[in-house]
This record gives C-alpha cells, structure tokens and sequence, in this order.
C-alpha cells in the first residue's frame, strides 16, 4: 500500500517529520514501512523558465539556442530537443544542479547527474531544459510527452521552484499492511495511524455537497444475490463536463504511480486511494431501462470488459445488469457497454459491497485481478462504502464537473445491524497478559486516539468500535491495540516461570543420531531433497507397473508436474544428488539423507498416510563397494543394539538395483532396506556413468527391533583360544551357510570368528573355492583346556561335511 | 697374590674407551668378564687365599668389577643412543607432504542451525515435539483460528491432497495436538518440514523448516516472551545483539510482533545486507489468540501463553551470507563440506 507525504498530510495537517523518522515511529506501531523515496532527491536547482527567443545554433543544425527568462535576469540555454516554442514554460536546470536521469538513455543516475554551465559546439550553455524523465518521473504518468516538459499549462511563472510546482517536493511510502488491518488499504486508513503514532489530529475530509436537483426515480436497483452484493449505491449526477483534473489532484495520483485520466476516472481512483473503496462510473445514458439488477451470470454466458476482451462467465461471477443484460463484473470490471466517454452528459456512480472471497475466487477464475477486485477480496464495509460515494460527490462540487442529484437510491438491508458495537474488556486482564502496569486512564487517551471511544469505570473499559474495524473483538485485540501505542519496546522483558523439564531423547532421535553419525564418520555429507517429484522418475528407476513404490499420494495442486507426487523411496534424489556432483566433474561424492517417504494407508487419503522416515545413503567413488556399504549397515545396526539375528539376503528384483549385486536386509523375519550396487541402465538414466552403491534402511523398523537398555558384558578374566579353519567349498555354496554351521555347532564356547581368506582357482579345483577363518574361542569360567576346544572343532567339522565341505590340510 | 688389579681394571677402562663398535665393546666384556675372562680368572683364583685376606682382596675385586660393568653399560648406553639417532635420520620424511586426511561427513547447514536452536531452547526446559507432514485441514488452519476463506490462506498457499488433506504450511498443528491435550503447562518447541506452494527462486523454496514454540499455563505474559526470544537472540547471534519486537499480525497470536535483531553485519548502523535498516527480522511470535485455546478445547480464561515461529533456512542463509536459497537443495557436495 502506497502513500505520499502530502497525500497524508491533507489528513494530518500539521505532521512535519523527516522520510526516515517517519519510517521508523510508524513501523513501531505496527504499520511497517518497506520503502520510502523523496521524490526529488535527486533534484536540486531546477526552476521554471519561460522562452523568450529561440534562435539556430551557428555551428549545429540539431541545436538550438535558447534565452531563458529565469525571473531575475536572462540566461542562454542550448538545447537539441525540437518541441521548444517562443513563449514555452518549462523547467530547467542551473549551473551546479542536479537531475535524476540522463538525457540520452533516461536511465535513472542512483544520485543524480550533476549539470555545469559549459559550452555546446562553441555557444555557451548555463543549464540544461528537462524532460519529464530527467526529473525522473515516469513519462507514461504524464501522457507519453517527448521533449521538454510543457508546463504552460501549469500556474507557474519564470523563477519558480519547479520541483515545488510540480509537486515533486514529497516523499512516498510503501506500507506493508497485515491481513487483519484492511481499513488501512486506505490513506484515511493510514493518516489515523499516523495521527496517533505522532500525537497529532485527525481530520475527516468534506463528504457533504450541495445537490442541486432531484430526481427521486433516476434508477431501479434491484439486488438478486445479496449473499454476494449486501449493499449496493448510486448517485446521479448530470451536466457533466469531462476534462483535465486540476494539477494538485493529478499529481496526487502520480506520486502514487497512478495515471490520470480525466476528472471523474480521476475522482473515483482518488477516492479509491483515500478510503479503500473501489467505486465504479457508469455513462448513465447507456444504462437500458434505467435499471440495475445485480445477480449471478449464467454458466457461459459472455461479456466485454472495458479492457476490450471478452470473458466467459459462471454461475459464481456476479454481474451488474441493466434492462437489457450486463454491464459490469461486480466489483472486478466494468463494461465496454456502459463505459464513460469525453462525450459523456450524465453519470450513474456506485459504490456497492461484495463478498470478498467469492470476489477473490471469481478473479482468479477469470484470470483478471483489478485494484478493485484486490480490495473488495478483503471484505470491506458497507459503511465506508457510503462515505466514500459522498466524498466522490463533494469533489465533483469542489472540481465544479456536475451537478448532483438529491435523492440518494441504494440497497442495504442489513443497514440497521451493522452498526458500531460495544465491547468491555477488564484494564488488569490487559496488564497480566502484557506483564504491564498500564492505568485504565493512560489506555483510554490511547484508545481514543485511533477512533476506539472508551470509557472507564473502575477496572472495566467499555470501547466502541467503529464497524471499519473488523479486527477487533476481544480484550486480547484491545491489548495489542494498547501496546502498540504504549510501545511494544516499553514492555519488560522477563522470563517465564516455569518448571523445567529434563531434556530426554526418544529412541527414534537416539537411532537417527546414531546412524547419521556413522554415515558422517564415514564420510558421508547430510543431503536434503524435496518431498515431492514427478511420477515420471518411477519409469527413469524402471519400476514396473505394479511395484509398490507407484502407489502414492497425488497433490492437487502442485507448482507443477516436476513436483507432483510425494515421494514414495529416497533413491531418486539421491541419485539425482549424486549426478548432479558426477555431472560437475566431482570425483568422489558420498551423500546420506535422513527423510520422511510418504506411504498412502488408503485410496482417498481419508486418513493422514503412513510417514516412514528413512536413511538413504549412496556414493560414486575410490574404496567404495557392495562390501562397504554392508558394513555400513552393520555398524548402524549395531549401534542401534538392533537383537535378533542380522541376515542379508541376495534380491535380484529390484529393478534400479544391480541383480547381482544387491541384498536385502532383515532381523529375524523383520525387513529393514536393501544394499546393493545401482543398476547401470537406471544410472545411465540419471546420466552417471561410475559405479554408484546405495543402502537404504527404515528407521522404525530398527527401532522395533533395537534393545537400548543393554547391558555390559564381564570381561572374560581367562586366555582365548584360537583355531584357523580352512576348507574347500563348492563355488556356490554362500558363506552365511557355512557362519550358521559355525555358529550353532561352535555354541558357547566360540567367542568370534572371521573370515580372513577366500580364494578360487586351479589348486582348488573346478567348482571349488577355498575359504579360511579363524575361530576364537573361550569361557568366562575356566581356561580352556585343548580338549575341550577339539571337541567343538570336531563337532564343527561334522557339520560342514553336511554341505560337502571338506577340511584343507 | 701378584696380581696388579689397579693396572687391570685401568687397562679394561682404557679397551672400553676405545671399542669401536657394539661388538668391539662385547668382545672387550667377554675379555674380562665372561667365563675365560681376566676378572673371572681373578674371581676363581680367590679361593687360594685365606679366609680374613680372601674378604679383604674380594671387596677389592668387586669394586673392580662394577667399575669395568659400569663403564661398559655407559658405552653400551651411549652406542644405542648413536644407533638410534641414525635411524631417526635415515626414517625422516618431508611433512610438507599432503595429508592422509579421512573424508569426515559434513550436517546440513540447515540441520547445524537447527540444533543450535533445539539447544537452546532445550536448555531453557523445553521439549522437541513432532508430527505429520502430511496434516488434516482442521490442524493446520481451522483450530488455529484460520477458517475456510480467511485471507492468511493466501498468504500461505497451501499444498492440497484433497479437501480435507494437505501438506502442512506451518509446524503449528503440532502445537494443537498438543494443547488439545489439555495438560497444562505447555513448553514444547515443534520442527520440521513445511510446505508453501512457492515457485523456487534464489529467496523461496516450496520446502522449508521450521522450529516453532508454545508456552502455556495460566500467567505467561508478553513480557515472558520477549525476555524468552531476546535470551535465544543473544545465546543464536551473541551477547552483544539487540532486539526488537515490532507490532504484526498472526491469526493465531494476538497481540502478534515481529522481532528483529540489530543488523550483525553493521551493528545497527544501516549497511547493505540490512538494506540501510540497521535491522534484520527474524521471527514472528506473540500471546496465543484465545480464540484458539477455545477452539482446541482448552479454557480460554484459564490460559495465557506466547508462541513464535523461526524459519530454519532463513536462519541458516543469514548466518553463512548464503545469497541463493537453492544451494541448500542441490546437494553440491563442494557446498556441503563447507559446514560442520
């Protein structure tokens, strides 16, 4: 929301403060201000000047050379723009001034140009005539004139100020507003901000006219829809004389980027600016049997906008009909149909209320966001609406274009309940929530000040509060409109009193943090991805059309196909990671993430899905492989004290997983994640062209199967005995049969074992392999004795003649 | 006896000042003390003697004895010594080499600040709660005081599943399931994933996090919370920080304020990283609105409390003067590594 210095001031008379300390009290009770500018800060010595000779420059045909009547004495000006006349007002420049743009690009100097006396082609030059741009104002707000700026129009005379002339002397203010505060999508609203921020007074502008006819018949307004229209004014004015706003009202509307038009367009934009209310200016002699009907369209239906294109409507868009059909998008757009021309003799104003959400729902539907529509999506009041429709007819008196009717028709059922109301809040409830101390007299004078009419009787204040302030309702939005005021920065500061908790760690944050740890001692950096991808990734991972991965939860409405689904598996993003470090020339990248997928539990989404959070680690790379990444997983496992027995089982089905490479990891019967080598055809889908390994593992199920209040083990205080085994083996007999022998015959006694050679070729054997463990053995009791150990060594020996595996010598 | 022990000791000395090497030196103990040696010669023939001479002469012997060990343990000693230094020589390397380094893994600049944060708050007695990313409409917006067609709904444009479902825009549902609970006091911070239907660019991301707080019991007053938040502002960015709470506006908070910190950059004197403001935002907070204590079923006259929400990688861009928000989702490991 943007105001300007002077705008406000027709409201707050005597506020005189400086851009900067403006800013900062006005942010500080609550109406933040996001920028500021002066207008003329980057003007400095520039004054009207009038033409009074204008003769060609001896030694260029492009120039010309001026004698500059400056008030107080001629001065001789060259210039190269050719819409100078003989008796041409206009600004210039003097020696030493500034201007804000260049001349030959109108590209705006961050501090100004400065502009020196000189000589141009051997003619002396004692300043600069200015365009519009080089003041630095857009040229569009001042009706695309080229050249040097024409002020012969404008009451000035040589040796005035021109930026004060010209009403560049104000600084404009750009006003974040919060969403509760839409009376200040308003100057009005603003300038009582102001007024109170400042200790100043506020004043209401003139909405009282003279009219000078009646007609009490001029319309027949009928509201089919008040759901959507609860109010809806008129005012009738006729006589009508189009033509120029005057120069304070135009520059009003410039300073805030607002192109004039004419005086009336101009009035109803005013008037939009000062009390927020959009109004609507209809040529009163298009109007079809002098009737308004305000209703819903009909599915389909069309209509021209006064922009020229035409809109297809709904049965949720309102329209203003006449007799005939419609004419207006209530409170979006007007018609082509009813729209005023320079030939327009009687005008039909309204001022009318809308609901805001369907007005914000329709725009977006229509593709089509007007200022209007932008502030009646807020949802205005009524009331306001009613000032504003008189205000607009107190300046087409002031601005003499029209004469105005008497009669007054509108239609506002609810006229009589919406009115200000009382509220009565208790001052000590207010102190114990601000843990302030603030006397009911000191929060009355606040109160007072921002339009909130309060009075006291002992702890209680009754306040009534105006019908444009919607935001308050309770003594909790009394309190905040207190201290704003009192000042948010005189609060204390204290802290609360309250019994401290323990911090405690849920074993869910205690595994987490386990398994990242290892990860990052690994070298392992900590990626995050977005939850949401394409559906597409599904076919670059070759899943098939049934894999359980494709069942997952669609958002309706995503930023767009890229971001449609949530993620179901972490192996896209991680493989999207590590190609976009592959792809930059990374030689080694290993990432983990740590991750919420997202598992539907049922069809329509009735029920909120299951949220499985989950470790995903992978990397490309020196020193990586299937064992590696095993052994990852085993050292997460065991740091999380995961009990039961821990088993890796080859998967050749997983169809981004390298088939014979890859193993899925359960406890028990409890499925945990897979490990493996990426597939290289997915890979290539990914544009990575190294072998890249991946483990993925779901936290609650370690949880499940994780016992954190282990105990520790006694030391055994007796020697170990260890035996190495080597054996031949059939090639494809896999070791875990063999450690499964080991471990149930080696029972108790065997302590570890662990695998310390394995090797294939023609001394084994065709078919065979060669593997070697060594076996540690020992008892927390005794010294084992060799017997006893024979005995187990024994017993293991049977056991692996079981699987045709025959003792090495 | 005629035997000059004096001249034989003196010679040993003199053959154990001159040995050459560790096998001279052994050769020489060998000479006199090994079995076939001078001194032990000399030990052996002491039986010969009588009684009161044979004490007298093997003190003598003795002594001689020590001395020639003595001599040959400090030659020994300083050989080694020789020896070792050698060694120590020829095993020297250049430490100007590079180093072995093992590759540690690196946190998120994201997950970084987000500890310090919990850990802050922790410290002060509050606890981490969590809940569903994927959340109904009814935690997310209705039960904090934000029903259908309230403007804020635009504000934060939500990710819907369908009517009823969506991605949440806040960690605030989590802060409803808990009041609905109905155990007072109340003093959990709630983290997490949050969804927003930005379109990315180098300040916006559809995916952030946040840590938001709750405090309720039956007298916290907005002066708790600004003594709250300023303890966090000093223990985040340093003692020396200053704060500021500026009036604002939250559904659910009321009154609401928005706290900024001097800029950490200039120190409040307005440079470009604070766009001449002296001041940097940092968080929204303010006393829970007591409509929503109604509408999570607590009572309204009963509770008072303050709640705040800090962005995590707003925090995180601020404090490593990261310019583009989309380097915290490339996953550029050159990036990564540069946090710890």
């Amino acid at each position: 929301m943007k105001a300007s210095d002077k705008f406000l001031k027709y409201y707050v008379k005597d506020l005189n403060v400086s851009g900067k300390e403006f800013a900062e009290k006005i942010t500080m009770t609550g109406t933040k201000v996001e920028t500021y500018e002066n207008l003329s800060r980057n003007l400095d010595k520039i004054i009207v000047v009038k033409l009074t000779k204008i003769e060609k420059h001896p030694n260029a045909d492009k120039l010309l050379v001026c004698t500059c009547d400056t008030g107080n004495g001629d001065i001789q000006i060259v210039t190269g723009a050719p819409n100078v006349y003989e008796g041409m007002l206009c600004p210039a420049v003097l020696d030493g001034g500034k201007v804000a743009a260049s001349a030959h690009d109108n590209l705006e100097h961050p501090d100004g140009i400065v502009i020196k006396k000189g000589e141009l082609r051997g003619v002396e030059s004692c300043g600069m005539l200015c365009s519009i741009s080089e003041l630095g104002r857009p040229t569009d707000l001042y009706g695309n004139v080229d050249g040097i700026f024409d002020m012969s129009d404008i009451k000035c005379k040589p040796g005035d100020d021109a930026i004060k002339v010209l009403n560049l002397d104000d600084t404009l203010y750009d006003f974040e507003i919060t969403s509760n505060r839409i009376d200040c999508y308003s100057v009005i609203g603003i300038a009582k901000e102001v007024a109170a921020t400042f200790d100043k007074t506020f004043t209401y502008p003139k909405t009282t006219f003279k009219a000078s006819f009646s007609e009490p018949k001029y319309i027949d307004v009928e509201v089919k829809d008040l759901d959507l229209c609860p109010m809806f004014a008129t005012r009738f004015v006729r006589s009508i004389k189009i033509e120029d706003s005057p120069e304070w009202l135009k520059d009003c509307l410039r300073a805030l980027g607002i192109r004039p038009i004419n005086n009336i367009v101009d009035i109803t934009n005013f008037v939009m600016m000062e009390y927020g209310q959009p109004m609507h200016a209809y040529d009163y002699d298009t109007i079809r049997d002098k009737k308004i009907v305000v209703k819903r369209a009909n599915d389909g239906d069309k209509f021209i906008t006064l922009d020229g294109q035409e809109r297809i409507l709904d049965k949720e868009i309102l329209t203003i009909c006449d007799g005939k059909g419609a004419i207006g998008l209530g409170g979006i757009m007007g018609g082509e149909n009813t729209m005023i021309t320079d030939s327009c003799k009687t005008l039909l104003l309204e001022a009318a209320n809308f609901n805001g959400t369907n007005i914000r729902l329709s725009s977006k539907r229509l593709g089509l966001r007007t200022e209007a529509s932008n502030l009646f999506e807020k949802g205005l009041d009524p009331n306001n609406a009613i000032n504003a429709i008189n205000r607009a007819c107190a300046l087409i008196e002031d601005l003499k274009c029209g004469e105005i009717c008497e009669d007054f028709i509108y239609v506002y059922p609810d006229e009589k309940k919406n009115v200000n109301k009382d509220i009565e809040v208790s001052v000590s409830k207010i102190n114990n929530l601000l843990g302030t101390n603030i006397d009911s007299d000191t929060m009355k004078k606040i109160l007072d000040k921002i339009d909130l009419k309060t009075t006291v009787s002992g702890d209680t204040l009754k306040i009534n509060v105006p019908t444009i302030r919607k935001d308050i309702n309770t003594f909790a939005d009394i309190a905040e409109e207190v201290m704003r005021f009192y000042g948010y920065d005189k609060a204390g500061e204290t802290l609360p009193n309250l019994e401290i908790t323990p911090v405690t760690r849920t074993k869910s944050e205690i595994i987490e943090g386990a398994a990242t740890l290892i990860a990052r001692y690994n070298g392992f950096d900590e990626a995050m991805n977005y939850s949401f991808e394409s559906a597409k990734i599904y076919d670059m991972l070759n899943l098939p059309q049934d894999a359980k991965e494709r069942n997952y939860i669609k958002i309706l409405n995503p930023l767009g196909e890229d971001f449609e689904i949530m993620r179901t598996e972490l192996i896209n993003g991680m493989l999207k990671s590590l190609s976009t470090n592959h792809n930059r020339g990374l030689k080694e990248a290993r990432l983990y993430e740590l991750a919420n997928i997202y598992l539907p539990l049922d069809e329509k989404i009735e029920v909120l899905p299951d949220e499985r959070k989950t470790l995903m680690m992978g990397g490309y790379g020196k020193n990586l492989d299937f064992y590696v990444f095993k052994g990852y997983a085993e050292e997460i496992l065991e740091a999380s004290h995961v009990k039961g027995n821990i088993k890796f089982v080859k998967n050749e089905n997983i169809s981004f997983m390298h088939p014979g490479r890859t193993a899925d990891i359960y406890v028990d019967d409890l499925y945990l994640g897979f490990v493996g080598e990426a597939n290289e055809i997915v890979l290539k889908n990914y544009e990575i062209s190294t072998k890249t390994y991946v483990l993925q593992l779901d936290i609650r199920n370690i949880i499940e199967k994780s016992d954190l209040m282990f105990k520790y083990r006694e030391l055994s205080k007796f020697p170990r005995s260890e035996r190495d085994l080597s054996m031949i083996v059939p090639k494809d007999l896999t070791v875990d049969k063999i450690e499964e022998v080991l471990r149930i015959r080696g029972g108790k006694l065997l302590e570890s074992i662990e695998l310390f050679d394995i090797y294939e070729g023609a001394q084994v054997g065709d078919g065979n392999k060669s593997i070697a463990y060594n076996l540690t053995f020992s008892a927390d009791d005794h010294s084992l004795t060799s017997d006893e150990v024979d005995k187990v060594i024994d017993k293991i020996i049977n056991g692996l003649k079981d699987l045709n595996i025959e003792l090495r010598k | 006896m005629d035997i000059n022990l004096e001249k034989l000791k003196d010679k040993a000395l003199e053959s154990i000042a001159n040995a050459k090497d560790p096998k001279d030196l052994d050769d020489i103990r060998v000479s006199y003390l090994g079995k076939k040696g001078e001194i032990t010669a000399v030990m052996q023939r002491l039986r010969e003697l009588k009684e009161e001479e044979r004490k007298e002469f093997g003190k003598t012997v003795n002594i001689a004895k020590s001395a020639i060990e003595e001599h040959i343990r400090l030659k020994q000693k300083k050989f080694g010594e020789k020896i070792i230094a050698e060694k120590f020589k020829r095993e020297a390397i250049d430490v100007t080499l590079p180093s072995k380094k093992i590759s540690i893994g690196h946190l998120h600049p994201c997950s970084i600040v987000y500890n310090d944060v919990r850990d802050i708050f922790e410290k002060m007695g509050y606890t981490v709660v969590t809940g569903p990313e994927i959340e109904y409409d009814e935690y997310n917006f209705e039960k904090l005081n934000i029903e259908k067609g309230h403007p804020a709904r635009d504000e934060q444009d939500t990710f819907y599943i369908n009517d009823k479902v969506l991605l949440r825009t806040q960690t605030s549902p989590v802060q409803a399931r808990v009041m609905e609970k109905g155990k007072l006091p109340i003093c959990i911070i709630s983290a997490g994933r949050v969804f927003r239907s930005d379109s990315v660019d180098a300040t916006h991301s559809p995916t952030f996090h946040q840590i938001e707080g709750l405090v309720v019991d039956k007298d916290i007053s907005f002066t708790d919370l600004k003594g709250t938040l300023t303890t966090f502002a000093k223990a985040f960015f340093g003692e020396n920080i200053k704060t500021r709470f500026r009036p604002h506006h939250f559904p659910f908070t009321e009154p609401s304020a928005e706290m900024d910190v001097s800029c950490f950059k200039c120190g409040g004197s307005g440079c470009r990283f604070c766009k001449n403001e002296g001041w940097i935002e940092i968080l929204g907070c303010g006393m829970v609105n007591p409509r929503v204590y109604e509408l999570c079923g607590l009572d309204k006259d009963k509770c008072q409390g303050f709640a705040f929400g800090i962005g995590i990688e707003r925090l995180a861009l601020l404090k490593y003067e990261i310019d583009d928000m989309r380097l915290l989702y490339e996953n550029d490991v050159r990036f990564l590594k540069q946090f710890d």
